[in-house]
């Protein structure tokens, strides 16, 4: 499998990265697999404030749609607007260029609860088993 | 995917597993969704020609002295003036005029066969067996009939010397029986897609000899393997002239009286895709409901279909979906959305 160690996931497949106290949120490559090609992610605006768990944007592919959710409380201070032109980018780099939205932490213990590669690697086997 | 005891498989399954197919659940069966990448799928049928399992899909096998006019009284298309070898789309009719199913009749000379949605089979049998007569022998042959899809420019090509040559110069919708790749099957010239392309109904024993058959003869013309086809719909198809006929006069009605909605086509201006459901409004006044949407790679935007007031069905007509809080905006498009096509008429 081999999921990148320096982002933490969530249940519903989004990551979640650390980098100066504020939170890159994306979806992983396994979401990326399952939605097939992605067309449109909608984004909210910046300074919106969102609760952990709760939908922040929708992201659609060819076949499938599905609900983002925020991997822990906070406010947003950044959206990709790369996505807007080119959404093909959550396919094709799914834990860099396409990430979606980047918000500053209400309580960063959030943060370290979240699941490591290794939860969220068990996750899926477990859902597979 | 969780695998279930109660979901069918098709006898091309292992085929899909092999090659990485991501598996869905669809109708009750185990279906591939996609083999490699959605969009890429997409092009290669509109470029050079795709191969689907759809043998989900319910196969009735109609024969008896009566068969003809139990069909016709059934569906709301005409079989009266179809020949043999030729296969008609129609919907099949509740007495209110709403819709059971759309299906597809092949008339053989002794017999027809019914083609139905995979997720209506037990439906549409128990409403046909309902209507079924006693001289009339009305038999589900679903498990007993694999069927693949061959659909693209290049599918002729590709078939050329795996069928008999009069199975390359049939008209659209019409269909023979002959061998394909040397075993016995029902040729037809059909299909979803909007391209040329060629339905092959056979028994699942000879599964594995098709379905290499074809990848290997098409292999050198770029076809692959295709996931699961979406389905549209209809609109020419309800013949009021060849007599009674389930829905008749409710439908005669509506058409005297003028339609309240109108099923239309609309495209999207920007990205987010509309889905089934979802409000279709004018001004801030609710006009009806989308009824199926999708991305369409070949036009490189969202499409959609919906029943509205018929006072908003004009080509041109601005819309509005309603997406949660989103409002999208539409405009009621000419069908098909999809005109480049290889398929002949």
């Amino acid at each position: 499998m081999g999921y990148p160690s320096d982002v933490r996931y969530t249940r519903e497949h989004e990551w979640a990265r650390m980098e100066n106290g504020l939170i890159t949120v994306g979806i992983t490559s396994y979401a990326t697999e399952q939605l097939g090609d992605v067309v449109f992610v909608e984004l909210p605006a910046i300074g919106k404030k969102f609760e952990a768990a709760k939908p922040f944007g929708v992201v659609e592919a060819v076949k499938t749609v599905s609900d983002l959710y925020a991997p822990i409380s906070g406010e947003v201070v950044a959206v990709n607007e790369e996505l807007s032109s080119n959404p093909a980018l959550v396919n094709q780099e799914p834990y860099g260029e396409g990430w979606m939205i980047r918000l500053k932490p209400r309580d960063t213990a959030e943060f370290n609860q979240l699941l490591t590669n290794r939860d969220y690697e068990k996750l899926l086997e477990e859902q597979h088993a | 995917m969780q695998p279930s005891a109660t979901l069918k498989r098709t006898p091309f399954y292992d085929f899909h597993r092999a090659l990485g197919a991501k598996i869905v659940e669809f109708a009750g069966f185990e279906m591939p969704v996609r083999y490699t990448g959605d969009v890429r799928e997409h092009v290669c049928v509109r470029e050079r020609a795709g191969l689907f399992d759809i043998s989900h899909m319910g196969e009735f096998h109609v024969e008896g002295p009566g068969a003809l006019e139990f069909l016709s009284h059934a569906v709301t298309n005409d079989l009266a003036s179809a020949a043999p070898g030729q296969a008609v789309y129609s919907p099949m009719c509740r007495p209110d005029g709403g819709i059971v199913d759309d299906l597809l009749v092949y008339r053989f000379e002794d017999h027809f066969m019914v083609v139905v949605n995979a997720s209506n089979t037990p439906k549409d049998f128990e409403w046909l067996l309902d209507y079924c007569p006693a001289d009339v022998e009305l038999e589900d042959r679903s498990d007993r009939t694999a069927l693949l899809a061959v659909q693209g420019p290049k599918t002729p090509e590709i078939l050329q010397g795996l069928v008999p040559d009069e199975a390359l110069d049939l008209g659209y919708y019409r269909f023979m029986t002959g061998p394909v790749c040397g075993v016995e099957a029902v040729i037809s010239r059909t299909g979803y897609t909007g391209e040329d392309g060629f339905e092959l109904y056979f028994e699942p024993r000879h599964a594995a000899r098709v379905w290499e058959g074809l990848m290997s003869a098409g292999n050198r013309l770029g076809l692959e393997p295709v996931g699961l086809p979406l389905e549209a719909g209809l609109g020419w198809t309800v013949k009021f002239g060849k007599g009674d006929f389930v829905g008749r006069d409710a439908l005669l009605r509506q058409k005297e009286h003028g339609l309240k909605r109108r099923l239309v086509g609309f495209e999207l201006e920007g990205r987010r895709v509309p889905r089934h459901d979802m409000p279709i409004e004018a001004g801030g006044r609710a006009l009806g409901r989308v009824s199926s949407g999708t991305f369409s790679p070949s036009l490189e935007r969202p499409i959609g279909m919906g029943y509205v007031e018929s006072g908003s069905a004009q080509t041109g007509t601005a819309l509005e979906i309603r997406a949660g809080e989103a409002r999208l905006a539409a405009r009621v498009a000419p069908r098909p959305f999809y005109k480049g096509g290889s398929r002949r008429a």
